[in-house]
């Protein structure tokens, strides 16, 4: 792509330039056709159950009996991610809030420190992660539990939490804090009344990440359950894929559903994105 | 190097009560622990004892009974002789390689082209990036799950444009030949990883001091020479974080292969990840398993070293 990085400079544009701008438009509607036609094509195999094998390209008499399929066989599961997930974002706020606060406002050497361990826990694959824990969690009756698979969870969002919102504590006026401490306030009430209520925004922020990765986790959804007690979609799709498959529709429809999280979030928490695609390692 | 909003504001990170006396020192320093422990017990459970626990684990002896006697006895150097003899980890250690650079050079070229034309000014443009990041933000299992139907030999569409076209008589067998499938694999994790690579990438073209341009376009420097000389030097440090966070989340891959392939058609997309997980939770051998993970988190280390230092050279020019 030999392409201009250089920009349209302000002001009013000649003709030919919203020629290109047209073009590139038409260009970039072309890329976003071919890159997530994929998606597309999830949505439109799910909204054809009669098709069998062989699935139209246009979906001319969509129907939703696949996404009926779906939630009568996997409707337990996508509850149980939420609940997972859900348990996950709890847990890792409640554990990186506090811990972002005391990396905000009491001089340590934080931002050493924080970029190391992220980068550590960047580090460490899921699977030797499972490995490890499968057998604590076996002496501790972990396995096979909400509990277990929750806090494994919670691994997931804890850094780029941790890193989020210490970025955002740290912009905060330390005046409003004193001004509470003067009023009597010790720290802790401090920072419960007053700090988690100004930090809402990115407590949300990293909830909504904390979810999406909960909800996407495979590798500790697989290792530690081994019933089906606790099966969430991941692991609920996989099973469904791994017998021989028959209905891709009802496959499909339940792809589309357990991909809504992300839908979603894209619309929330669009601005913040760039920083979660990167664990929060990158400063 | 700045996707987060943060650094900026670092040095107004001082303690508010740092210039009093000792005992109100003490105090404030005992308040911040009681704020950090939580996370650091967290931490020190599910990453530090993961860790140590793994390295340990190869050098013992696991069986499918160990879990019933709870006896792993030390064995040196025996898990890591097994595996290493094992051409099922060798084989794996190759997968590994060329699924991770395949993966890596495809994302990184189509991302980097992606963000730069992004980088121009047009309708839509905006919108158009943000919804390139679902195939990113989508569970992985559940991409690949989708893919697996779209690379179905009989039945796929890939395989049914492709004859339509004319360009397959019996269609490519994607998915179930050895020796498609790990190139099938890369291209699922190509289209993965674009967004992760787009939106870094993206991030560190508007950094770019937009007058180093009107002086290039001064100069009389083309398209072409600007983005050789001026835009790729300047992203460089980007470039480097992009590629090694890439390698780290790329080399450790389970889930997309899992869900694909399940390491297969014999075994030929079988690679570090996989293995570990076959080893420890197939054949309940997690000693062995113990010594794959710990192979793995090894080479991941050599590239968070070589992060480390490019990170540091950033933070000393920076800002």
């Amino acid at each position: 792509m030999p392409s201009t990085t250089g920009r349209t400079a302000a002001g009013p544009r000649p003709p030919r330039s919203r020629l290109r701008g047209a073009w590139n438009t038409a260009a970039a509607l072309l890329i976003l056709a071919v890159l997530l036609f994929p998606l597309y094509w999830m949505v439109a195999t799910a909204l054809q159950p009669d098709a069998g094998l062989d699935v139209d390209f246009l979906p001319t008499s969509p129907s939703l009996d696949s996404f009926r399929a779906a939630l009568d066989s996997q409707g337990g599961s996508l509850l149980t991610s939420l609940a997972v997930a859900l348990g996950a974002v709890v847990v890792c706020l409640a554990l990186a809030a506090p811990a972002a606060y005391a990396l905000a406002r009491f001089a340590l050497r934080g931002e050493r420190v924080l970029v190391f361990t992220t980068l550590i826990t960047q580090l460490v694959p899921g699977i030797v992660i499972a490995n490890a824990l499968y057998s604590a969690y076996a002496e501790l009756r972990l396995v096979n539990s909400y509990l277990g698979l929750i806090l494994a969870d919670a691994s997931l969002g804890l850094p780029f939490s941790i890193v989020l919102l210490r970025a955002f504590m740290v912009s905060l006026p330390g005046e409003v804090v004193e001004a509470a401490l003067v009023d009597g306030a010790n720290r802790f009430t401090a920072f419960v009344r007053i700090v988690l209520p100004m930090s809402r925004n990115a407590l949300i922020t990293a909830g909504l990440f904390t979810f999406l990765f909960a909800w996407s986790d495979f590798i500790f959804a697989l290792t530690l359950n081994t019933d089906d007690h606790v099966r969430p979609i991941t692991l609920g799709i996989y099973r469904f894929v791994g017998a021989h498959v028959s209905d891709w529709g009802a496959v499909m429809a339940t792809a589309v559903l357990s991909a809504v999280p992300a839908a979603v979030l894209l619309v929330v928490a669009q601005k913040y994105i760039a920083a979660g695609v990167t664990g929060g390692s990158v400063k | 190097m700045s996707t987060l909003p943060t650094t900026a504001a670092a040095p107004a990170a001082t303690a508010p009560g740092s210039g009093t006396a000792g005992g109100r020192n003490r105090r404030t320093a005992l308040l911040r622990w009681a704020f950090l422990a939580p996370a650091l017990l967290y931490m020190a459970a599910f990453f530090g004892y993961p860790l140590v626990r793994n390295v340990l684990m190869s050098f013992e002896r696991y069986t499918p009974t160990t879990y019933f006697t709870g006896e792993a006895p030390f064995t040196g150097l025996a898990n890591w002789r097994a595996v290493l003899a094992d051409p099922l980890f060798t084989d794996a250690l190759w997968h590994t390689a060329v699924f991770t650079v395949g993966s890596l050079l495809g994302q990184f070229t189509i991302g980097l082209a992606l963000a730069v034309f992004f980088s121009r000014r047009f309708r839509l443009s905006a919108l158009a990036r943000a919804v390139l990041l679902l195939p990113w933000l989508v569970p992985m299992v559940v991409a690949a799950v989708v893919w697996r139907r779209i690379l179905d030999q009989e039945h796929g569409i890939l395989n049914a444009a492709l004859q339509a076209v004319g360009l397959t008589d019996g269609g490519v067998p994607w998915l179930n030949s050895p020796g498609v499938a790990l190139f099938s694999a890369v291209l699922v994790n190509i289209w993965i990883g674009i967004p992760f690579n787009m939106v870094i990438l993206y991030g560190g073209l508007q950094e770019i001091p937009r007058e180093l341009y009107e002086a290039g376009a001064l100069d009389g420097a083309g398209p072409w020479r600007t983005f050789r000389s001026l835009t790729l030097p300047m992203l460089r440090p980007v470039v480097t974080v992009v590629l090694v966070l890439g390698f780290m989340s790329t080399v450790k891959i389970l889930d997309l292969i899992l869900a694909l392939t399940s390491g297969g058609p014999a075994d030929a997309t079988q690679t570090l990840g996989t293995v570990t997980y076959e080893m420890s939770f197939m054949r309940l051998d997690f000693g062995q398993g113990a010594v794959v993970g710990t192979v793995l988190m090894l080479i991941s280390a050599v590239f968070a070293v070589l992060y480390l230092r490019a990170n540091r050279a950033d933070t000393g020019t920076g800002k």
